[in-house]
């Protein structure tokens, strides 16, 4: 797939020159003057001023003296920076040259502090606190207020607005950042400023506190310590920390963060500014969920099991009795999470092709099948083009199982933005209309969960906007339904439209890339092409590659539980995750050998034979690629001599089994010399193969009349075991709640409505389990139900039924 | 003497309930309403611009020109905004007119409109007076009852909704664009400009907003005749308007009079001062306009004249302050008022207001410094054309004002120890005072 020819990017034709501080300067028509001030280099002070919101002029910290305003006229004055544009022959005296700009400033910056408690000895800002730092450049040293016997306005200290944030009302300058943030950027207006005056306050409606996925956004951009996290306050002062660059690993939108540490410890993460992926935003998550690496139940030595138990051993002891009992195993077999860097991900793909000779290697740990399998083959493997600017110049984005708000809170954000901008129309095949997708300004086509095929053929229509300028984003759950796939697939080559794959977990992208398929090499090279084989097995030295398509997840389990398949190389997944987790407890019973890489206790290394700790993403270089295709290598935070990645464990076993003459070894121990022989490999540039959707599966028996069809999604905010260890994060999810539509819901309760705070509860039942939840009423189609897929329990899968099957739903007591 | 006095908007206000329909139609009520539907709604427009009509809130902006700055290809609807939220300390004039002929300001509205072309009107009223809000709601009612309001008015064609609005009780809501907010439903802040509310005003639509007095007067123009109207007031000041006297006067109420009239002439018309006593200081246009002295009482009260005195003619509120009342003291009471009505969007006006009230409760007290004088100018200055509306720039004015002229009076509160003054003998129901 190549770049289509897109619109040129703004051409500077448009240029306006203006004189600032006696150096002239042309800037792009329309830019504040704040800005235009900052390409001569001066700094203008400034706290509601932010790019990326609309500006307000609030603070009038800004102010500047304009003697000209290009039309030979000055403004009596002084003005406002960051609200102005500037205009030809515009001139412009900041506090640098103009004694009334810098008396004005400091006028302004006196009046902020006069009721500010000044107690930066004990704030959380302190340190990189722009009013701090701008009091410093543009305030003077001594106050005249104190002098002069002044009484500060002051609040009790501070108030929870959200379960994660609070919020210091004395350190506010009301600047508003946090409330236009929360309104224009996230959409979620649930704080406003309250009052009049100096008592003027953030506030949150009494029902309704600040739980936003987005609001640390709120509290990075604040320009005092006003606002502050549950998670951070008082844990560390910012000329202790050391940031390092990184990419948020919980979602495969590859936002730009900021980790900061102190002694080998990881103290907070922060947006980083990345204009061409997150801008300077992320999601709490990304923002708050990094102690899973710290909880109790970490792995940090191998072990081998003995006597049934687990007991402590050595690095080679590990790799030698991990190599023994595979090779005695038989026909083994490898199953990784989606949380792999790409680099880890061709480790697990070489791992199976050389060390254990086999295609059976499936990274989806999650409902897939055999049509997206080679959907990704045909479609995803070394695909490009769209970028997240393509999503704001769309005229359409469709929407194809995927909830951005939930599954990739990034991809939300852009969409938000460009629905605003009002440029974009979000179209989204779903079985309701979700708060996100309100946010989005966006068109729902519903869908009962199985008929998403029929459904998406029809969007061809006219009426629907998707020309060939459109994009297509199709999510990991379309998997679920039979022809889905294969019917976006068709629809974009129908309208020319792009398409795009986005999955839900960091490391799914890079294992496509990587090969961790059964029906793909490293490069995207099918496994059917026997040049491609050739072209690998010369490039890794080894006579050849097993030839036959491997099995997939499903397949792999099925193979162990008859006996097919005797070792087992797993590697983050947690069996909750998987299409049938009883299913897969199953099968790691009867497997003859499983070897556990793993970073804490699952249901995994409970029943593996050897477990082997793998570094964290703290602790080791890597690499993401984005459901756009783009690689956002990082590197480890921490240098951390004992934490291995995946990759050098595998090459530790390999050495092993082929020292028991199995295999080759890996060829690689370090993340460095995988990324050389992954860029050495190349991508493949033979023709890409066809797109296959199979057979159909067996339609199950019709669903009984009054059951309900299952439709779920996992929201951002869970139980997912990347949150663990965060109490303030996960108490600001939403409340799980059970969806039916109006009718459903009158028929189960009649016409009795809940009262606010003891909604109406149902049972789901499901072949699996079933859960009483609140309901809510949504615009779901007749006869289906949705419930968040891992909010309760262990979740839908494991503990009500598969997504799409039927299920009851019943009234429950209070 | 009383020739000097142009009952217009207050003539018919001693009638028999001149508030209601039948009165306001005996005397000649909404004819003005047919000859303005026989004339093309740009000469309309026309002939407010050729009356000389200025903005009666205090700005003084022409209304006709305001009027035709609306973009009449803009395909969003039209609307007329009547700002009727009147709350500036001592202004008390449109309250007046509505409580006693709401069916001026009602008639105003539809010709105002029909010269605009919006088919919907709102009158914005303050939310604290409440009966002039009931006689408001009343008086739309009977026009529409009359078929003055609502679909093909008078057989025209033209329609017209009147929505009456009462606002939630905040002076910031006087300022035109926190007004819209309120109307909006939002909390009642300053929105920046540009956009004008000429462009994207309501609802992001083209919007006029007038004062209650300015489209009170435009009946009287269409019935008049421009030239009437522009042959009564001075050069650049055309037209009548009400003087709101208060204070230390013998007889305070609502004069009306051509604009250029005199302090002295009215307050002459007024009976004088109080028995006994002379002016110390005044406004001429409401709290935010700076303090005149007796100096200035044959200043003619128009906006050129106003200005070039030091102060503006504002909302024509002259409060009268005899040689009882104490001027920091005043000045402290308006202070605290602009502190409690500043609605916290801007710095200068929100924090500054916080300081200025401490600082000059201390003078006051008699504490601090000759300093603290130069310190209140010092903050008035940082305020001044600092701040994101007028509000902030109101709020320097009686202090900076004040200081300019009683400075003397200030140094005394410090060598008294405290307020040199009677404070009960300043009170207008105690003649004699405290010592009586």
């Amino acid at each position: 797939m190549t770049t289509t020819d897109k619109a040129p990017d703004t051409v500077d034709t448009d240029l306006v020159t203006l004189t600032i501080d006696g150096v002239q300067v042309s800037v792009p028509k329309d830019t504040l003057v704040i800005r235009a001030a900052e390409q001569v280099g001066v700094q203008i002070p400034r706290f509601c001023d932010h790019p990326l919101l609309d500006p307000v002029g609030a603070c009038r910290q800004c102010l500047v003296d304009i003697p000209d305003a290009g039309n030979g006229r000055g403004f009596p004055k002084p003005q406002a920076s960051c609200t102005l544009p500037v205009a030809e022959g515009m001139v412009v005296n900041t506090q640098a040259t103009s004694e009334v700009a810098d008396k004005a400033q400091q006028g302004v910056m006196e009046f902020l502090l006069i009721n500010h408690p000044l107690d930066c000895p004990v704030c959380d800002k302190g340190g990189e606190c722009p009013l701090q730092n701008q009091a410093m450049s543009n305030g003077r040293g001594e106050s005249r207020f104190a002098e002069s016997g002044g009484v500060k306005r002051t609040f009790p200290k501070p108030i929870n607005i959200s379960a994660q944030v609070l919020l210091d009302r004395e350190r506010c300058v009301l600047c508003a950042r946090c409330t236009r943030f929360s309104e224009q950027v996230a959409g979620d207006p649930f704080i406003a400023l309250a009052e009049r005056g100096a008592l003027q306050q953030v506030a949150i409606y009494e029902r309704e506190p600040f739980e936003s996925y987005f609001s640390g956004n709120a509290i990075q951009i604040c320009p005092v310590g006003a606002l502050t996290s549950a998670d951070y306050r008082f844990r560390s002062r910012p000329f202790d920390l050391v940031s390092t660059p990184g990419v948020a690993e919980h979602d495969a939108c590859g936002a730009a963060i900021r980790i900061d540490h102190r002694r080998g410890k990881v103290m907070r993460r922060l947006a980083g500014n990345e204009p061409e992926i997150n801008e300077e935003w992320i999601s709490d998550k990304d923002r708050f969920a990094f102690r899973y690496s710290q909880v109790d139940d970490r792995i940090t030595y191998p072990q081998v099991r003995e006597d049934g138990e687990l007991r402590p051993a050595s690095w080679t002891e590990a790799f030698a009795v991990a190599a023994r009992g595979l090779r005695d195993a038989g026909a083994g077999a490898v199953l990784t999470g989606g949380r792999l860097t790409a680099e880890d991900a061709y480790a697990y793909a070489k791992f199976a092709r050389v060390a254990l000779q086999t295609n059976d290697v499936d990274f989806r740990a999650r409902p897939h099948s055999a049509e997206e399998a080679s959907f990704l083959a045909s479609h995803v493997a070394l695909s490009g083009g769209v970028t997240y600017a393509d999503l704001e110049a769309a005229p359409v984005v469709v929407l194809l199982g995927l909830e951005p708000e939930d599954e990739a809170a990034t991809i939300f954000l852009r969409l938000r933005k460009a629905a605003r901008q009002g440029r974009t129309q979000v179209v989204s095949v779903a079985p309701w209309t979700s708060r996100g997708l309100q946010k989005m300004k966006g068109r729902l086509v519903p869908a009962v969960p199985g008929t998403e095929a029929e459904v998406i053929a029809s969007l061809a229509d006219a009426e629907h906007g998707v020309s060939k300028d459109a994009v297509i984003l199709v999510g990991e759950r379309l998997a679920g339904t039979h022809g889905a796939l294969s019917a976006a697939a068709d629809l974009a080559a129908r309208t020319g439209a792009r398409l795009a794959w986005v999955p839900r977990r960091a490391g799914d992208r890079g294992a496509v890339e990587a090969g961790a398929l059964p029906n793909l090499l490293p490069g995207g090279r099918p496994l059917a092409e026997a040049s491609a084989r050739v072209d690998v097995a010369a490039a890794w030295g080894v006579e050849s590659l097993p030839a036959k398509v491997g099995r997939d997840g499903n397949a792999i389990v099925a193979a162990l539980a008859k006996g097919d398949l005797g070792g087992l190389v797993v590697a983050g997944v947690d069996p909750d995750d998987t299409a049938d987790p009883a299913a897969f407890r199953a099968a790691l019973d009867a497997a003859g050998f499983v070897v556990s890489l793993e970073l804490r206790a699952t249901g995994v290394t409970r029943v593996a034979d050897v477990v082997l700790p793998v570094a964290p993403m703290t602790d080791k270089a890597g690499t993401f690629v984005t459901w756009d295709g783009r690689a956002r290598d990082f590197d480890a935070v921490f240098t951390n001599p004992a934490s291995l990645p995946d990759l050098r464990i595998l090459s530790g076993i390999a050495d092993e089994l082929a020292a028991l003459g199995q295999g080759a070894p890996l060829g690689f121990r370090t993340v460095g010399e995988v990324r050389a022989e992954m860029q050495a490999l190349g991508p493949w540039d033979g023709a890409r193969p066809a797109h296959d959707a199979g057979k159909a599966p067996r339609v199950g028996k019709a669903p009984k009349a009054d059951s309900f069809t299952l439709a779920t999604w996992k929201q951002l905010i869970d139980l997912g075991s990347m949150q663990d260890g965060e109490v303030h994060l996960r108490a600001t999810a939403r409340t799980p709640v059970v969806r039916l539509n109006r009718a459903a819901y009158e028929s189960v309760f009649g016409m009795l409505e809940g009262e606010p705070g003891r909604d109406q509860l149902a049972t789901v039942t499901g072949d699996r389990g079933s859960v009483t939840l609140p309901v809510a009423v949504a615009d779901l189609p007749d006869g289906v139900v949705w419930v968040p897929a891992r909010s309760f329990g262990r979740g839908v899968l494991a503990e009500l039924a598969s997504p799409g099957s039927s299920v009851t739903v019943k009234g429950a007591q209070q | 003497m009383t020739d000097m006095l142009t009952p217009v908007l207050t003539d018919n206000w001693d009638a028999e309930r001149a508030w209601t329909l039948a009165s306001y139609e005996e005397h000649g009520g909404y004819a003005a309403l047919d000859k303005a539907f026989a004339m093309a709604p740009d000469d309309v427009i026309n002939a407010v611009k050729e009356s000389g009509l200025r903005g009666r809130g205090g700005a003084g902006f022409p209304t006709g020109m305001k009027w035709g700055f609306i973009p009449q290809d803009n395909p969003k609807p039209k609307y007329l905004v009547v700002n009727a939220d009147e709350s500036e300390p001592g202004t008390c004039k449109d309250t007046p007119l509505m409580l006693a002929s709401p069916h001026t300001l009602v008639e105003g509205v539809i010709i105002s409109s029909y010269a605009i072309r919006a088919n919907t009107a709102f009158i914005y009223v303050r939310g604290e007076i409440i009966h002039v809000i009931r006689r408001l709601q009343r008086a739309v009612q009977e026009a529409y009852l009359a078929g003055h309001l609502g679909k093909n008015i008078h057989g025209s064609g033209y329609d017209l909704d009147l929505i009456v609005h009462a606002g939630a009780g905040a002076y910031i809501c006087g300022e035109e664009t926190a007004l819209l907010e309120g109307l909006e439903g939002r909390r009642g802040q300053p929105r920046l400009r540009p956009p004008f509310p000429a462009v994207a005003g309501l609802y992001a639509s083209p919007t006029v907003i007038n004062n209650v007095e300015s489209i009170a007067s435009v009946p009287s123009i269409i019935n008049h005749g421009a030239a009437w109207f522009a042959g009564m007031g001075t050069e650049k000041s055309n037209g009548y308007g009400i003087f709101s006297l208060s204070g230390h006067v013998t007889k305070p109420g609502q004069y009306e009079a051509p604009l250029g009239i005199t302090l002295r002439e009215l307050i002459d018309l007024a009976g004088g001062m109080r028995e006994g006593h002379e002016l110390k200081f005044w406004t001429p246009g409401g709290s935010s306009t700076p303090l005149l002295t007796p100096e200035h009482l044959d200043v003619p009260l128009d906006f050129e004249s106003v200005g070039a005195a030091g102060s503006m003619l504002g909302t024509r509120a002259l409060q009268l302050f005899d040689e009882t009342t104490c001027v920091v003291r005043a000045v402290l009471r308006w202070t605290e008022f602009y502190k409690h009505e500043s609605c916290g969007k801007c710095t200068p006006c929100r924090e500054g207001t916080w300081w200025l009230t401490q600082t000059l409760a201390r003078l006051e007290k008699g504490q601090g410094s000759e300093a603290d004088l130069d310190l209140l100018l010092d903050q008035c200055d940082n305020i001044l054309g600092r701040s994101f509306c007028a509000l902030g720039d109101g709020a320097t004015s009686p202090i900076s004002s004040s200081i300019q002229h009683f400075r003397d009076e200030y140094l005394a509160h410090l060598s008294h120890g405290g307020c040199p003054f009677d404070h009960a003998a300043s009170t207008v129901f105690s003649p004699v005072g405290a010592d009586a």
